[in-house]
């Protein structure tokens, strides 16, 4: 029998896959199709404190391996997220990350503090990397000061643990991730997306309407997994490891490079099984390769 | 219910300039229902590229478990997508999205498709026709080579062809067409490009009209919010084109 359960701040995870923030919704969709309880959790989509509609499309554009997008942090709010979406998804037995997103420190404050009281919310993933907003996102996430006090804030109102989002558009993630660590962080999940764009190479103009966007898929993977690595192996906070994951070895490398857990983002949206196929698939390879739990594998990279 | 399997192809054929038609086979047939519905379909079984192509339906073949999509290859999926063969196998997600409502339909309605936005009108003209509703067809297309299924809906109604080129019926668009014929009609159903819609929905303000519109997507099924559109409904809330379309009544969506 091999043991796939995680325990990390706040969490108690049956297996260390979940769905990634921003490629699940708030869970309806995947609902039609299987089972959530089956998810180790779920990272829910961004909450902002007042309904964001987002940014004009075109919002995705496909790329070689990988796929831009700047959707812009569409929600319907704090108050809905709150009031119908959470409760909805309490008929799951899944634990779930809250995503929390604003433009200064005060939004974040109130969502985490608000939101961190839903029964269902075990913790909350602080945003201070999304791209593809003009403020806030990553402006809290590229300066090691802005991101240790936020953190601060953050985590003098949340009832439940804190994971910070880190960003890989920094020249050293490290000191990002350190930083966060002195703010009182309980853990981080990395990466968010790497800043892209696509033109058209009849008109020239960018395809996406924002310009730019956030690159994610399995392009991403191979700066995903030395950023996890070297986060890792210079601070003390258990991470969820996410970036281009799309089946069963990308999970090993990332529990080999240090994550304690596994989110799986894009690849939800080419194959919409596959959360519950990783994990069905999971323990045969963790047997195939000598390890009887989940939690020995991780970080083994290290070890050496 | 959505469905993901992976069906066999029985026939793939080139039927105009660009355009093929394929047709697969599998249990995920019986899940489909309503015209202007459509698949999400994986061309490559690698992540290259990476995401799937959303193709609409064109006939729907429940005894045989087959349906067939028509398609433009002209971008990198549809090109391999063009390649497959008899007894190959391909990826498809679906029935994805909500379709034209034939209830709708009383005695008589306008089948209004431009270009790529032609098939689903087939399989809607079938049904309709099946509940003994008259169906006029008024189709457009690029040139005498881009045309399709013209004897096949010939079949079904009386059918009207525009190109833009003038090599083959009126020349110009459908909306030139529309001009000519009579407002006998109770219902509108349109498939097409985007300007086309808003000329029809122009043409026709007084009649009840369902529109299938196109947009870019991600997922096909709601989760990622890329295929968005504005709505007449509500000031801050957009629709989604994937799984709240891709068909919507007229004067919902602001394009």
């Amino acid at each position: 029998m091999i043991d796939m359960t995680v325990k990390i701040p706040g969490l108690e995870l049956k297996n260390p896959i979940m769905p990634a923030s921003g490629c699940f919704g708030f869970g309806k969709e995947y609902a039609q199709l299987y089972d959530l309880s089956q998810l180790g959790a779920i990272m829910i989509k961004a909450t902002t404190v007042e309904t964001r509609l987002g940014n004009p499309t075109p919002r995705v554009a496909e790329t070689s391996s990988g796929m831009l997008n700047a959707i812009g942090l569409q929600n319907p709010g704090l108050e809905k997220v709150y009031g119908s979406e959470l409760p909805w998804l309490e008929q799951f037995d899944v634990p779930i990350i809250a995503n929390v997103a604003g433009t200064t420190t005060e939004d974040y404050v109130e969502v985490a503090r608000e939101i961190s009281k839903a029964p269902n919310v075990h913790a909350l993933e602080i945003n201070i990397s999304c791209p593809n907003v003009k403020k806030g996102g990553i402006t809290f996430g590229t300066d090691p000061a802005v991101a240790r006090e936020l953190t601060r804030a953050v985590k003098e109102v949340s009832s439940v643990p804190v994971y910070i989002k880190l960003s890989p558009n920094v020249t050293d993630i490290v000191s990002i991730a350190k930083a966060v660590e002195e703010g009182g962080a309980d853990g981080i999940t990395m990466i968010n997306t790497l800043l892209g764009m696509r033109l058209d190479p009849k008109t020239g103009r960018p395809v996406i309407a924002n310009i730019s966007g956030g690159l994610s898929g399995p392009a991403i993977k191979p700066v995903a997994l030395r950023m996890v690595y070297e986060v890792s192996k210079q601070t003390n906070l258990p991470i969820i490891g996410m970036g281009g994951v799309t089946n069963v070895d990308d999970v090993i490398d990332f529990l080999s490079a240090g994550a304690s857990a596994v989110a799986v983002g894009t690849a939800n949206f080419v194959n919409p099984f596959v959360c519950p196929e990783i994990i069905s698939k999971l323990p045969e390879r963790l047997h195939e390769l000598g390890y009887d739990s989940v939690e020995e594998l991780i970080g083994r990279s290290h070890r050496l | 219910m959505i469905k993901q399997e992976r069906m066999k192809v029985i026939t793939q054929q080139s039927i105009a300039k660009h355009i093929f038609e394929l047709t697969v086979e599998g249990g995920l047939v019986d899940e489909m229902a309503e015209p202007g519905q459509f698949v999400h379909v994986r061309v490559a079984d690698s992540f290259e590229p990476l995401l799937r192509r959303p193709i609409s339906v064109a006939s729907i073949d429940k005894e045989n478990k087959r349906f067939t999509m028509i398609y433009r290859a002209e971008g990198r999926g549809t090109q391999i997508l063009a390649d497959k063969k008899a007894g190959d196998e391909i990826d498809v997600l679906g029935p994805l999205g909500h379709g034209f409502p034939v209830e709708q339909a009383e005695k008589k309605a306008f089948l209004i498709g431009g270009g790529i936005g032609v098939p689903p009108l087939y399989e809607l003209a079938k049904q309709l026709n099946s509940r003994g509703i008259e169906t006029v067809h008024i189709l457009g297309f690029e040139s005498k080579q881009a045309i399709f299924y013209e004897e096949k809906f010939k079949a079904l109604g009386d059918t009207h062809i525009a190109t833009v080129d003038g090599s083959h019926g009126t020349e110009g668009f459908v909306t030139h067409i529309l001009n000519e014929l009579p407002h006998d009609f109770d219902t509108y159903f349109s498939c097409g490009p985007t300007a086309m819609l808003e000329a029809v929905q122009w043409a026709y303000p007084q009649k009840k009209g369902f529109l299938s519109y196109e947009q870019r997507m991600g997922c096909g099924i709601g989760a990622c919010f890329a295929c968005v559109c504005r709505t007449t409904k509500s000031e801050t809330d957009y629709i989604k084109v994937c799984s709240d379309g891709p068909v919507f009544p007229a004067g919902v969506v602001i394009s």
